[in-house]
């Protein structure tokens, strides 16, 4: 039952393995790079149920933070041109 | 009663397991940026949401539950702010959406 769900995962985790490949644009890529996080989120939850580990949830909570705070990162990189001073909020990004 | 909520946790896990493959296809098959961001939610939303209920429903009313409530409650509440914040870096970046060509006609309502 697990094994289901954790192979649908696995083949999620692909599918956007190959959009992060094939995506033209930086963004694309950082989508998929969203998408894999949440799914190897998901991942570790059923592994912990699989393996019978219930510690493995804490692991893909903290996962799941750091994934979100990448993510968002990323994207404040991407949008200024670097990571921006505090303080300059909504003046136009530089090219 | 126990029969009941295998058969149930596992319908909620491969419901949740097929949502999340659909989501996959539709990221890799959408023709634009804007419109992977939506098959990239399907995962997110109830893709993640039914595993985690199959995995409520075969954890029952323990600690494991409540862990599995924080999440599914962490992933309603942050994925929404991540694409929103997606699709605003995107387009401030100039990444512009696919809309119709200028030459055909546009689709009828």
């Amino acid at each position: 039952m697990f094994a289901t769900a954790a192979c649908a995962l696995l083949a999620t985790i692909a599918l956007a393995l190959a959009r992060a490949a094939l995506g033209p644009s930086v963004f694309d890529r950082l989508q998929s790079a969203n998408t894999i996080g949440t799914c190897a989120m998901l991942l570790l939850a059923v592994m912990g149920f699989l393996g019978g580990r219930p510690e493995f949830l804490d692991l893909a909570l903290v996962y799941g933070l750091l994934n979100v705070l990448g993510t968002i990162a990323v994207l404040k990189y991407f949008r200024h041109g670097d990571l921006g001073e505090p303080g300059d909020a909504e003046e136009s990004p530089k090219p | 009663m126990n029969i009941v909520l295998d058969v149930l946790s596992w319908a909620c896990l491969a419901g949740g397991g097929f949502f999340c493959v659909v989501g996959g296809i539709g990221l890799i098959r959408m023709p634009d940026f804007y419109t992977r961001m939506h098959a990239a939610s399907v995962t997110e939303t109830l893709g993640a949401g039914l595993i985690l209920l199959g995995l409520m429903l075969q954890a029952g009313f323990t600690l494991v539950t409540a862990k599995l409530l924080l999440i599914c409650l962490f992933i309603f509440l942050t994925s929404p702010a991540a694409t929103h914040a997606l699709a605003k870096a995107a387009l401030l970046r100039g990444l512009q959406p696919l809309l119709t060509a200028m030459g055909d006609k546009p689709s009828k309502p």
